[in-house]
């Protein structure tokens, strides 16, 4: 449909934010309770390599027994080996994927 | 079983589990009794799920490996989607996770590890090597893989990418290794065979024709 009067409006969070190829950096957040995002991996900047489909809860709040409702995706994301480890011995094309919840996930400058 | 009476001065336990029960054992087992005091779980449906768990092995990824070295179309599906390609073999993913394969070649090396617990593709794979859910294992496959490569009897040539994947929350990850050379003329059970559980971790190659490397 063209019609931008009829276009559909998404919920916040339905669409993902960030697409492949985006440079993204992972937050540096303490908080406390139950989340995903190893510590050695906050404050580094990264690269999206994928969306991860379908759209999932946010597991920080379902780790408490709530449903977080609202639904937001997931992205693999590559961080260089010698981003993470500044003395990495090793190819300086090795790299690190994981999956961070958009929550997780700035907008790298 | 005769009593353990023999004479020797390392400490263990018996295996008859004749000691008293540890911590995490108590705890186990009052939750078990609560949730079916409860009648929240049955006694059966927890003696069934540890069926299921019990009836996931290498072997099934193995399956699902050697398939996709024989059939290229069934290996673009694998790659896309992985547990919708598993199920195709009848492979199902009980729990709630999805799974992303990752394909091995002459340019690229893919290692799993879960630096916070063990998360593991459990339903094709069963349960994770003990070494695998160590922190040893954890903390050195995302700062040295070389290393802990090196140390499975694995070196990967500098020109070779490592990617090691974190697995952290809901995805799962399957390496699906190279196909070995010298291997045309093999059945798909003869190529399942060489697919070790090692191989789809990432710590080792398929297993190449006449054995693995000494």
């Amino acid at each position: 449909m063209s019609d931008d009067r009829f276009a559909t409006v998404f919920p916040e969070g339905e669409r993902a934010a960030f697409k492949a190829g985006d440079r993204v950096r992972i937050a540096t957040r303490a908080p406390i309770g139950h989340y995903r995002v190893p510590t050695y991996l906050r404050g580094r900047a990264a690269v999206v390599e994928a969306v991860i489909e379908p759209a999932a809860v946010d597991n920080e709040a379902e780790g408490f027994g709530r449903d977080a409702g609202m639904k937001r995706h997931y992205y693999r994301v590559a961080v260089p080996m010698t981003e993470i480890w500044p003395d990495y011995a090793g190819s300086p094309r090795d790299g690190l994927y994981i999956e961070v919840f958009e929550t997780w996930l700035e907008e790298a400058p | 079983m005769s009593g353990h009476d023999h004479d020797h001065n390392h400490p263990h336990a018996e295996v008859g589990g004749e000691g008293p029960p540890g911590y995490y054992d108590i705890m186990e087992t009052a939750v078990r009794e609560l949730l079916i005091e409860r009648g929240l779980l049955s006694a059966a449906e927890i003696r069934r799920q540890i069926e299921v768990l019990d009836s996931r092995t290498p072997a099934l990824g193995a399956k699902v490996v050697a398939r996709a070295w024989v059939d290229p179309a069934f290996k673009a599906r694998l790659l896309a989607d992985g547990w919708a390609a598993c199920g195709e073999l009848g492979i199902t993913s009980y729990d709630e996770t999805a799974m992303i394969v990752l394909e091995n070649t002459p340019q690229v090396h893919n290692l799993i590890v879960c630096t916070l617990c063990s998360c593991y593709p459990r339903p094709l794979l069963g349960l994770p090597p003990d070494w695998y859910k160590l922190k040893p294992y954890r903390a050195r496959a995302v700062s040295e893989p070389r290393k802990v490569l090196a140390e499975f009897g694995t070196v990967i040539p500098d020109d070779v990418e490592i990617r090691v994947s974190d697995s952290t929350a809901f995805v799962r990850f399957l390496v699906l290794p190279q196909r070995p050379a010298g291997t045309e003329g093999l059945s798909e059970d003869e190529l399942a065979a060489l697919v070790t559980r090692d191989a789809m971790i990432g710590v080792v190659p398929a297993t190449p024709i006449g054995g693995p490397v000494p």
